[in-house]
């Protein structure tokens, strides 16, 4: 391992450590009260001794960001090609678009609640913020088609199905990947807020729920540890996606080509 | 007003494989980019379009290309069936696919299978040398080279008419030279009929059989230049009177097209 490299995963590895280590010296030079703000050991030991729990909790989580992700990627791709190809219909859905990405997601909660059961409720919340992302960046890539590439494909006589494939939808894979990294963090988001939204509606088993629930019993270790879990699917679904990404785009793609170095 | 200088009787003769006649492109947005153009393209001849920019000479190569169709005026072809290569002033490569893969694009749009043609693919990448480069990445090479391969995937098809608008324009003095030299092989070798964009006359009367200059708003031909020496040249070449001549007049005439361009904008 070179020295770059070296730097570039000892320096941030060190630094969590650091702030870690800084943070047990405070609490445990101040003696602050666990119900206040437990040490990192204790969080620890509260994740070990309560894992059943919140792992069950942590793949219900997992399993409505997946389910939404992958309906949100279909759905929004699927749109996206639409609108490529039917231009009236993107003119005719793009103030239903920006109505639907500017409205915060947790006023959306509440009323979803009237219309599905808590579980559907939140899919449909993680969905639709996971959706927009996607849409709009796929349908960007599409139209962003370098103009000479399309002029060979019609000096060729490529036909239109064959210019979507071979040309439009290559050109829009580093967009559509683009939105699916922030689709998948929204995901998690969502599926998060919705939760906390529906968790008083009764069969909330999810992190945020437990969340919630340590809130109310003040038991504010396993809070942090359903919270340190949350982060760490976070950066889970992060890591995914990028390895998904650099897998199909660093032969071709400055964004992901820059890893090799 | 057109001024033909030298009009060899050889060339004259050529038959012909197209010839636009009174075409005019006038733009949506009102810009006129061509009017009243006729200009005949001789079979086999290296024809350059040699003009300031906005002076219609791509819009041209378009019209040909049958990219876009001209507002007035009409172009004949002489055979139903002509096929064509285009080379761009980037290389226009896809990005995600192999060397290989993009030259084979126009036979694969043709339906052809990666087996038959193959051997196409790879006389094609023999002809520019990059006969190794079949399975790199486009941005694994340099500039000349992506322009090779651009040239390659033009040639595949083995074209009637090869049509460049200004493909070595952003590639340095050495690489642009050697390409200069490899595509009159080329162009001889394969006996094709090339249409060439360049701003640089020096380039247009080291590789033309005849320039066509061109003055711009709106776009019209203002001289035809022959250059009655046979195709390859070598250094030699740059270094005859004839050269020396040829260059002084396709300045000249340059240089009067961008006065008309003056007095134009300044009426």
């Amino acid at each position: 391992m070179n020295r770059a490299k070296l730097r570039r995963y000892a320096l941030p590895t060190l630094a969590l450590i650091a702030a870690l280590v800084a943070w047990e010296a405070v609490v445990r030079i101040n003696q602050i009260e666990p119900v206040i703000l437990p040490a990192p050991s204790l969080v620890l030991k509260t994740l070990i001794a309560d894992w059943p729990v919140l792992f069950r909790s942590l793949m219900v989580t997992m399993r409505i960001t997946v389910e939404a992700l992958v309906a949100a990627t279909i759905g929004g791709t699927l749109l996206a090609l639409v609108f490529a190809r039917f231009r009236w219909v993107e003119e005719a859905f793009f103030p239903f678009a920006v109505i639907m990405q500017v409205t915060p997601v947790v006023s959306i909660a509440p009323l979803l609640l009237v219309y599905f059961d808590s579980a559907g409720a939140v899919l449909v919340c993680s969905f639709l913020v996971a959706f927009f992302p996607i849409l709009s960046n796929t349908a960007l890539g599409l139209s962003s088609v370098d103009h000479n590439l399309l002029d060979l494909f019609q000096l060729y006589r490529a036909s239109r199905g064959r210019q979507l494939l071979w040309l439009r939808v290559p050109s829009a894979l580093p967009y559509f990947l683009g939105g699916l990294r922030i689709g998948g963090g929204l995901a998690l988001i969502g599926a998060i807020v919705a939760e906390i939204a529906a968790g008083s509606a009764g069969q909330g088993s999810g992190l945020a729920f437990r969340i919630i629930e340590s809130g109310y019993r003040l038991n504010i270790p396993r809070m942090f540890a359903a919270l340190a879990l949350i982060s760490l699917a976070g950066v889970a679904i992060y890591l995914a996606l990028s390895a998904l990404s650099y897998l199909l785009l660093h032969r071709w793609h400055d964004s992901a080509r820059s890893r090799d170095t | 007003m057109s001024v033909i200088i030298e009009q060899t009787a050889t060339a004259a003769a050529a038959p012909r494989l197209a010839r636009l006649e009174d075409v005019s492109k006038t733009f949506a947005n009102g810009t006129v980019a061509l009017t009243g153009v006729d200009l005949d393209i001789r079979r086999g001849e290296f024809l350059s379009l040699l003009g300031p920019s906005g002076c219609g000479k791509s819009t041209i190569l378009r019209l040909l290309a049958d990219l876009t169709s001209p507002s007035a005026g009409w172009i004949n072809w002489d055979e139903r069936e002509h096929e064509l290569g285009f080379v761009f002033q980037e290389p226009t490569l896809m990005p995600w696919a192999s060397v290989f893969n993009n030259v084979w694009l126009p036979l694969r749009l043709k339906g052809q299978s990666r087996s038959a043609a193959e051997p196409a693919i790879n006389d094609a990448l023999a002809k520019v040398g990059l006969s190794g480069f079949a399975k790199a990445y486009p941005r694994e090479l340099s500039g000349g080279m992506k322009m090779r391969v651009s040239i390659a995937r033009a040639l595949v098809t083995r074209p009637a008419l090869l049509l460049m608008d200004e493909p070595f324009a952003a590639l340095d003095e050495i690489t642009r030279n050697k390409l200069n030299d490899d595509l009159v092989a080329l162009k001889c070798e394969l006996d094709a009929t090339v249409v060439f964009v360049t701003h640089s006359v020096y380039e247009s009367v080291y590789l033309s059989d005849r320039i066509v200059v061109m003055a711009p708003r709106p776009g019209r031909v203002v001289a035809e230049i022959e250059i009655p020496a046979p195709l390859p040249r070598d250094e030699d070449f740059r270094l005859s009177p004839l050269y020396a001549q040829r260059c002084r007049e396709t300045s000249a005439a340059l240089h009067q097209a961008m006065e008309m361009e003056t007095k134009g904008a300044a009426h």
